[in-house]
């Protein structure tokens, strides 16, 4: 038997193929959203595997360092290197800052890392070029996507500093590129005031009596130099030692320091279920009205397409053809159209992937959902066409 | 003919009736109709516009369903308003097995070449591929078509396309083609080849044709003419000019 779908593309191939590659556009920028949510989970992913953590250890009853502020002394990690199943622990500090640089302004978060020794948790897992960080001030690591260059200058806040090395894919949980400097330059970037404040501090403080009090000499010099040095981090962070049982250490702090302290699983679930919630589900709902526009456009151009050949299925059917032969030549092209326009899609999704400014991560495993999807669409689409064409009587191919 | 009239006839219609809708607003379009005609022969429907001419081919083509009377096929009963009406339970097979059919314009399937339009309908019956096409250019030869046999139907001009529709309609040796104004879009010469194409294929494939026609220049042509008038035939000696 003929394949009559098959012969009818090739018949009128420009048209369809046209029609496929618009489909195509639209498929695509339904896997791009894909993409966009799955970039999301997997910047949160990386942020976790990154910071070389096993355990985040953060302000009581808060959801830091990530998902909200927390602010801790940044000598507890003494307590914390103590503990069974200890084996190393890292201040670090998080701020996301908007940067200038070559007249380019762009956001970035700053991470501050200890750099007394190299693979403290929270230094950069790699290098792409470059040194790790080596002096205790204004030298800086960047992500490859700030754009910076080894050697290029940049200024933040008060300071200028060197990019002395380069890592790849280090960003926070919004995608923003990191760039890692020295614990002490982050704490005063994250908590220091600019100068006029700090006069104007000190002058607040002066004026209180109950700083300056003349009974008590050297108490507001103490109270403003107070005021002028950070020893805040927003997490320790904690690596364990081989077989160490993560919950039970974490337990450990949370009873003792009391503190909070985060598990891999945890931190997971704030940085992908809690973090990224309403963008997923803002997505979610963008995936789903683009499925239902997918499936109308699908199923309107099949009618349409179907509608256009009343006077051959009205003269199939004269002549004896089945509903079933008539059936699958709609549905197979509407397949045929899902398949054009999936491949479209996905090279298309491909194509200008790179283009977005937040990564899009195209899973091989969400191309085949998304392909079943769209076969399921297309098949569900050609119904409506399929229900009129089985509707067309044949005697319209009779005159009179 | 005589040696034809010792089979059954090709098609006998006898009382045929049909009523569309009922109580004040029906129309009988058929008021009892009686025609046989006989294998290998081409007759002649005339009539009026609104006289039932399309009404009883689409009866006869198993289309639509009387409102009484009788219908036999090649001496089989396939329907009788006495007894219930069809008696064949798929009439979609009967069309495709024993029913053939021109149009006024061709209806070929735009999407298929020359022999696959041809071929369909063996294929549609289940005969396998390289059969069915062997079968579609021998009838293509016949109808000195088969030059044309790989071009696509929007090649070809418009005394090709009708050969090629009457190609069809023989390609499963149907007993019966109802030609419906066959020969409306052709010039008198085109037009007159048809019926001389029609009255081969009757007498070489035993095939008795009906054809439904305005066409003055071709109804000179028929032995046979059943005039309808009023939802009646009327037999009439037509002149059976050679064509």
């Amino acid at each position: 038997m003929i394949n009559l779908a098959g012969r009818d593309i090739l018949h009128g191939w420009g048209k369809f193929l046209f029609t496929g590659v618009g489909l195509g556009l639209l498929i695509g920028v339904t896997l791009s959203m894909a993409g966009i949510y799955r970039g999301m989970v997997d910047d949160g992913q990386v942020l976790i595997d990154n910071s070389g953590a096993d355990l985040w250890v953060v302000q009581q009853g808060t959801l830091g360092p990530y998902a909200e502020p927390s602010s801790i002394r940044d000598d507890v990690w003494r307590g914390i290197a103590g503990l069974p199943g200890v084996a190393e622990t890292g201040n670090a500090a998080y701020l996301t800052i908007q940067i200038q640089h070559a007249g380019i302004e762009a956001r970035v978060m700053i991470v501050g890392m200890e750099v007394d020794r190299p693979n403290r948790p929270g230094a950069p897992a790699y290098l792409t070029a470059g040194r790790p960080v080596l002096a205790g001030h204004y030298e800086a690591i960047a992500d490859e996507k700030t754009g910076l260059a080894l050697g290029e200058r940049i200024r933040i806040r008060r300071h200028e500093y060197v990019i002395v090395g380069l890592t790849r894919r280090m960003v926070s949980a919004s995608g923003d590129p990191m760039i890692f400097v020295p614990l002490k330059d982050a704490q005063e970037i994250q908590f220091l005031k600019d100068n006029d404040a700090l006069l104007n501090e000190r002058a607040r403080t002066a004026a209180n009596p109950a700083f300056n009090r003349p009974g008590v000499p050297g108490l507001l010099e103490a109270v403003q130099a107070a005021g002028a040095q950070s020893r805040m981090v927003n997490t320790v962070l904690v690596r364990l030692s081989p077989g160490a049982d993560a919950d039970a250490v974490a337990n450990e702090i949370q009873r003792w320091k009391r503190l909070t302290a985060y598990t891999r699983a945890q931190m997971e679930d704030i940085l992908i279920a809690k973090l990224i919630a309403t963008s997923s589900k803002q997505i979610g709902m963008f995936l789903a009205i683009l499925s239902v526009v997918t499936a109308a456009i699908v199923a309107f151009i099949i009618y349409t397409m179907t509608m256009a050949k009343i006077r051959e299925i009205a003269v199939l059917k004269l002549i004896g053809a089945k509903n079933r032969t008539i059936a699958l030549m709609i549905l197979q092209q509407a397949l045929g159209l899902g398949l054009i326009g999936f491949l479209v899609g996905r090279v298309a999704s491909g194509l200008w992937a790179p283009v977005f400014p937040k990564y899009v991560l195209l899973l091989p495993g969400d191309a085949l959902r998304g392909f079943a999807i769209v076969m399921l669409i297309c098949a569900l689409a050609s119904v409506v066409a399929i229900r009129a064409a089985l509707r067309i009587d044949p005697a319209e191919a009779i005159g009179g | 003919m005589d040696k034809i009239k010792n089979s059954p006839p090709a098609i006998k219609l006898t009382g045929l009736r049909k009523r569309y809708g009922s109580g004040d607003a029906a129309v009988d379009a058929l008021k009892g109709v009686d025609m046989t005609v006989w294998p290998g022969e081409v007759v002649g429907l005339i009539g009026p516009s609104g006289s039932g001419k399309s009404t009883l081919l689409k009866c006869l083509g198993a289309v639509i369903e009387p409102t009484g009377g009788h219908m036999e096929l090649a001496g089989e009963t396939i329907y009788d308003g006495a007894s219930g009406g069809w008696k064949i339970p798929d009439l979609r097979t009967l069309r495709r097995d024993r029913i053939g059919f021109v149009f006024q314009a061709p209806y070929l399937i735009p999407f298929l070449d020359v022999t696959d339009n041809v071929a369909l309908l063996p294929m549609l019956a289940g005969v396998d591929n390289a059969t069915a096409r062997q079968r579609a250019l021998e009838l293509l030869t016949a109808l000195d078509v088969a030059h044309r046999a790989k071009a696509q139907v929007s090649q070809l001009s418009g005394g090709e396309q009708q050969r090629v529709a009457i190609a069809r309609s023989l390609a499963n040796h149907a007993p019966i083609i109802l030609a419906d104004e066959p020969t409306a879009p052709l010039d008198s010469e085109r037009a007159l080849t048809v019926i001389r194409i029609l009255n081969d294929m009757a007498q070489q494939f035993r095939t008795a044709i009906i054809v439904v026609t305005h066409d003055e220049k071709i109804i000179p042509t028929f032995k046979r003419i059943y005039q309808i008038r009023d939802g009646k035939t009327h037999e009439e000696a037509g002149e059976g000019r050679t064509v």
